[in-house]
């Protein structure tokens, strides 16, 4: 509705400034704005380059794909096909002819630049406001050819934040659980993707049993649950160096790991004789410390972006339910009062709601709740789903989703799907496997 | 016999039946439709409640020795019938001083991994604790749980979820 608003205004007073595009994330969006992602023009020097150190014949094509391609994820945008353009892109970038991308209905243009420099590869990149007819932003980067598709990502960002207000989450990776084989033999691996899908690598071999695994929101570590030698523990992994340490070895199983948002602390759970606790520990001077102390279920724990409350899941009350506390695990207050059960709560990185998973008469939802409990809003129904994880601006959330055996037990799927705070824009998720316990990361650019 | 056909059924339908149903003659042909429903049931396995109380699925430590009990969703109480497998292995380990066991405990698929974990250890442990009142010393016992990530079954329906929650005695040496 805002959006409306907003056009009427620059058609109208075209000489406000104020009022160039923009884009209103708060609702569901059923109008993605119409934008033109002209292909980032290029020099035929550069172009040579680049085929042969990148194997791609146009580097510059490549990268508005990238961008292309976020944008229409976003379910914010709707790129216009390119073959309806009339300028060319290199005459594009210098100044576009309004009225020509005015023509084919498009509300924002990105046009661009290539070049080689220094064996380098340096893109500039323009985004315009085709009514108001008005330049919005205009960046360069310079950086190694390799990272051509982070520069897509980047560019992303910075136009997301440019048109909508609240920082990008395109510059990211996922990390997950690629999972093959039968139901009662399944093989989980670790691996790790660009937001988008691309460069999937896997981490771990498939030898051991690994769940959970999870990003420092500060750094390129991981932590995960690993069987390894059956003796299933808290691990920490650096995806950078490979080196991987187990930090939870108590005389029992440590499980549910997570980061502190300050990236310091490991919190987790930490079961014996039958009893499941949430501990945390330092990873400097390795000092652990007890949080909770109820002989019922403590698991799940996840900190609050300011690191002072944490939200767990606790059976305390006979059932699956979410609780918050104090990060001292003073002050234990139940929050979830809805019918059903609930799990794996997670605190959202904008600090004012946490993500859920709700199990209600044989079905599975994902919801949000504010931090007092109040404002349930179920996001999306199925036969089962759980476990999830918030993009970094606190707009997206990405879960896991499994299905239903058929008679003969065969037909079992395990996939990642994405889907917006509104309850709009749910997207599958491709992998090249199988896929569960999905963590974003936090932008890599900051 | 009677008993486990009424658990059977959907609550909703038995109070609308009641409500419905004050003829004499037709409670009569209901529950003869009902029994009939059972009986098709009973072939591919048993449950009273919702534990699974079959065979299907058991193994055996040694002769008469089943290694497995059951649990209802969400449960880590053992049945009368739980209690009776494990007095059979504690005797077989009492038998057997040499030999060591892992507990696995184990969860449907109806639940988040996590929770699931640490409920899959409640119930190792619920077995645990009980083949330590029989004289079992707790050297010989450990616990491994494995959440919802091992089930035996791999059907999506009640009965294979009630065979998956259980906890397994396997022997460790």
């Amino acid at each position: 509705m805002n959006k409306y608003l907003t056009l009427f205004l620059i058609l109208f007073i075209p000489t406000n400034s104020l009022a160039l595009i923009e884009v209103d994330i708060t609702r569901g969006n059923l109008n993605p704005l119409p934008i033109a992602v002209s292909p980032l023009s290029i020099d035929n020097e550069s172009k040579q380059n680049f085929e042969k150190i990148l194997k791609k014949k146009n580097i510059g094509s490549e990268i508005s794909l990238v961008i292309e391609n976020n944008l229409k994820i976003s379910g914010l945008f709707n790129p216009l096909n390119k073959d309806a353009f009339l300028q060319a892109p290199d005459i594009a970038n210098l100044k576009p002819r309004f009225e020509d991308w005015n023509l084919i209905k498009a509300q924002a243009l990105i046009t661009g630049k290539v070049s080689f420099v220094n064996e380098k590869l340096r893109v500039e990149f323009r985004l315009w406001d085709v009514l108001a007819g008005k330049e919005m932003m205009a960046l360069a980067f310079t950086t190694v050819p390799n990272n051509w598709r982070r520069v897509g990502h980047i560019i992303t960002d910075k136009v997301y934040e440019r048109l909508t207000g609240e920082k990008g989450y395109f510059d990211t990776r996922i990390i997950y659980v690629a999972e093959e084989g039968p139901k009662t033999k399944r093989i989980k691996k670790l691996a790790i993707m660009d937001q988008d899908g691309a460069n999937n690598k896997f981490l771990t071999l498939g030898n051991e049993l690994v769940l959970t695994p999870r990003f420092n929101p500060t750094s390129q570590m991981v932590t995960y649950l690993s069987y390894f030698r059956n003796l299933p523990r808290v691990y920490l992994l650096d995806i950078e160096t490979g080196i991987q340490e187990v930090v939870g070895d108590f005389p029992g199983m440590t499980f549910a790991p997570r980061f502190s948002p300050d990236g310091k602390k490991i919190i987790m759970s930490f079961a014996k004789d039958g009893n499941s606790e949430i501990y945390t520990m330092d990873l400097e001077n390795r000092i652990v410390e007890k949080i909770t102390n109820h002989p019922s279920i403590d698991t799940s724990p996840s900190y609050s972006p300011d690191g002072k409350y944490i939200c767990f899941n606790s059976d305390r009350s006979g059932y699956q339910q979410i609780y918050v506390m104090k990060s001292d695990g003073s002050n234990v207050k139940r929050i979830s009062f809805g019918k059903g059960l609930y799990g794996t709560p997670v605190w959202s990185p904008r600090g004012d709601l946490i993500a859920f998973t709700k199990l209600h008469k044989g079905k599975f939802y994902i919801g949000v709740m504010r931090t007092d409990g109040k404002g349930e809003r179920l996001l999306t129904e199925n036969f089962y789903q759980e476990a999830p994880s918030w993009s970094p601006n606190g707009r997206v959330l990405i879960f896991y989703r499994e299905t239903k055996t058929d008679t003969k037990g065969e037909g079992f799927s395990a996939k990642l799907w994405s889907i917006d705070l509104t309850g709009y824009n749910e997207r599958l998720v491709n992998t090249p496997t199988d896929a569960s316990d999905p963590s974003w990361s936090s932008l890599l650019s900051n | 016999m009677k008993k486990l056909n009424i658990r059977n059924i959907d609550q909703g339908v038995l109070m609308k039946l009641n409500k419905i149903l004050k003829n004499a003659f037709l409670v009569t042909i209901a529950c003869l439709a009902l029994s009939a429903c059972a009986t098709s049931k009973k072939s591919s396995g048993q449950m009273q409640g919702d534990v699974y109380t079959g065979k299907d699925t058991v193994e055996y430590l040694a002769s008469g020795v089943p290694d497995r009990v059951f649990f209802a969703t969400n449960e880590s109480v053992l049945t009368t019938a739980s209690r009776e497998t494990l007095r059979k292995q504690a005797a077989w380990l009492r038998k057997n001083s040499s030999i060591t066991i892992v507990l696995e405990g184990h969860a449907d698929e109806r639940g988040t991994r996590e929770y699931n974990l640490a409920l899959g250890e409640r119930r190792a442990n619920a077995a645990k604790d009980y083949l330590m009142t029989y004289g079992i010393s707790s050297d010989r016992i450990s616990v491994l749980s494995y959440g919802k990530e091992r089930p035996v079954d791999s059907g999506s329906n009640p009965l294979s979820w009630s065979k998956n929650r259980r906890s397994v005695s396997v022997k460790a040496n």
